[in-house]
């Protein structure tokens, strides 16, 4: 009789166990691209909503972050051809506090520069991902929105938001240096009214972002969050 | 049932007198399969078409066959020449170049992933080109429904519309433009 409860005590203590391995696993990512003997060089740690501060405070931190934009200088199709331009002195993007940084770490606007084939979504993930908050994407031309002139390609994505959250799209083809101030100016302003919570939203839909991603990307050989 | 393109071959076509049908300094010659290699080798050593220009291939799914195009170029005398060979469709394979031309290697590796040639021996003819995790049928194959594939793999955003150019501009922007059209 005493056995028998001993036995039923185990089972209970394993059963428990066994949950909080379940619930720690929900909580890791798979990362099952990656090789076993690589798979100690990555994290797997879900990324995590970072909430807003409260009141003044946010209101504050978002004037700031909307006077200095640093562009990831990684123009992923033809559109970043009219990001020279706004650079030199007929447009001069600095005066707005925008300016252009070579990694991801150090840069908080990603420009979709049209359109995106397979093979450069992958990059644009990987990018995005190391990108450190709050982090703000812009898609620009006809390309990020519907495909534009790619519409019905083998290799290129229809719509950019499938994959990475997108703040402002810049409509055209191509569209010239004045769109792109002017969705930049649009930029700040939601910025300051707090509504480019594109991060935010990435990680809550994280597994709808990522099986969309899987679903296109066949060779997957990255972890599944790049911190 | 062997088409006029497949009845000219290199029998008919002699090393100085190449067959003309394109325009002053381009000339194109018809070379059966298994003498191809020979003949583009005979180019490059004797004849002094020294650059290969470019390699590619052209999907004649009527005739059932691929058809390569070697356009190599001679210096001296400032000649293209176009060798075509035409190989069967149905489990392409061609003989290599890479040995007369190293980077003929990256030609025949993009032609195994767009078009599904194989070119046993060269370099590298396995690994991804531009496509990375391809596993669809090469997608410059004339079967594969290119827009079908878009529109179920890519999230087609509902909406897009399309117009008749000539229509459109007729009657919404330049009614004096139009008749140029």
């Amino acid at each position: 009789m005493k056995e028998s409860n001993m036995d039923g005590l185990q089972t209970t203590a394993t059963e428990t166990e066994q949950q909080l391995e379940d619930m720690a696993k929900e909580m890791r990512l798979a990362n099952d691209g990656l090789l076993e003997q690589d798979k100690g060089y990555f994290c797997d740690v879900r990324p995590h909503r970072v909430e807003p501060y409260k009141g003044i405070m946010e209101s504050f931190a978002n004037w700031a972050r909307s006077q200095s934009l640093w562009i990831l200088g990684f123009g992923t199709g033809c559109g970043a051809i009219e990001l020279r331009p706004l650079m030199t002195s007929r447009f001069d993007m600095y005066r707005y506090g925008i300016q252009a940084r070579p990694t991801p770490r150090q840069s908080c606007v990603f420009i979709i520069g049209g359109y995106a084939s397979v093979k450069t979504l992958k990059r644009i993930v990987r990018s995005y991902e190391q990108m450190q908050g709050p982090k703000f994407v812009l898609g620009l031309g006809s390309c990020t929105v519907n495909g534009g002139m790619y519409w019905d390609s083998y290799n290129t994505i229809n719509r950019i938001d499938q994959y990475i959250p997108v703040d402002v799209y810049i409509a055209g083809c191509m569209p010239r240096p004045e769109a792109l101030l002017g969705g930049f100016i649009k930029l700040k302003q939601m910025i300051r009214e707090g509504k480019c919570e594109g991060m935010n939203k990435y990680i809550d839909d994280f597994d709808w972002y990522k099986a969309n991603q899987k679903q296109i990307i066949h060779d997957w050989n990255m972890p599944d969050y790049n911190w | 049932m062997a088409t006029e393109r497949q009845e000219r071959t290199i029998q008919e076509v002699k090393d100085s007198d190449p067959v003309c049908d394109g325009q002053a300094g381009l000339k194109f010659v018809h070379v059966g399969a298994d003498q191809a290699v020979a003949y583009i080798t005979r180019l490059r050593d004797v004849q002094g078409y020294t650059h290969l220009v470019f390699f590619t291939a052209i999907d004649y799914i009527e005739d059932s066959i691929f058809r390569l195009t070697y356009m190599v170029h001679n210096y001296a005398s400032r000649q293209d020449l176009g060798v075509q060979v035409d190989i069967p469709r149905q489990g392409a394979t061609m003989e290599s170049i890479h040995h007369l031309w190293p980077h003929a290697a990256t030609y025949q590796r993009e032609l195994k992933e767009m078009f599904g040639i194989d070119f046993p021996g060269s370099p590298g003819v396995d690994d991804s080109f531009i496509l990375e995790g391809w596993t669809g049928i090469p997608p410059m194959r004339r079967e594969f429904d290119t827009k079908l594939y878009s529109e179920q793999t890519y999230f087609p955003r509902p909406g897009r519309v399309t117009h008749d150019t000539a229509a459109y501009m007729k009657e919404k922007l330049y009614p004096s433009e139009a008749e140029t059209w």
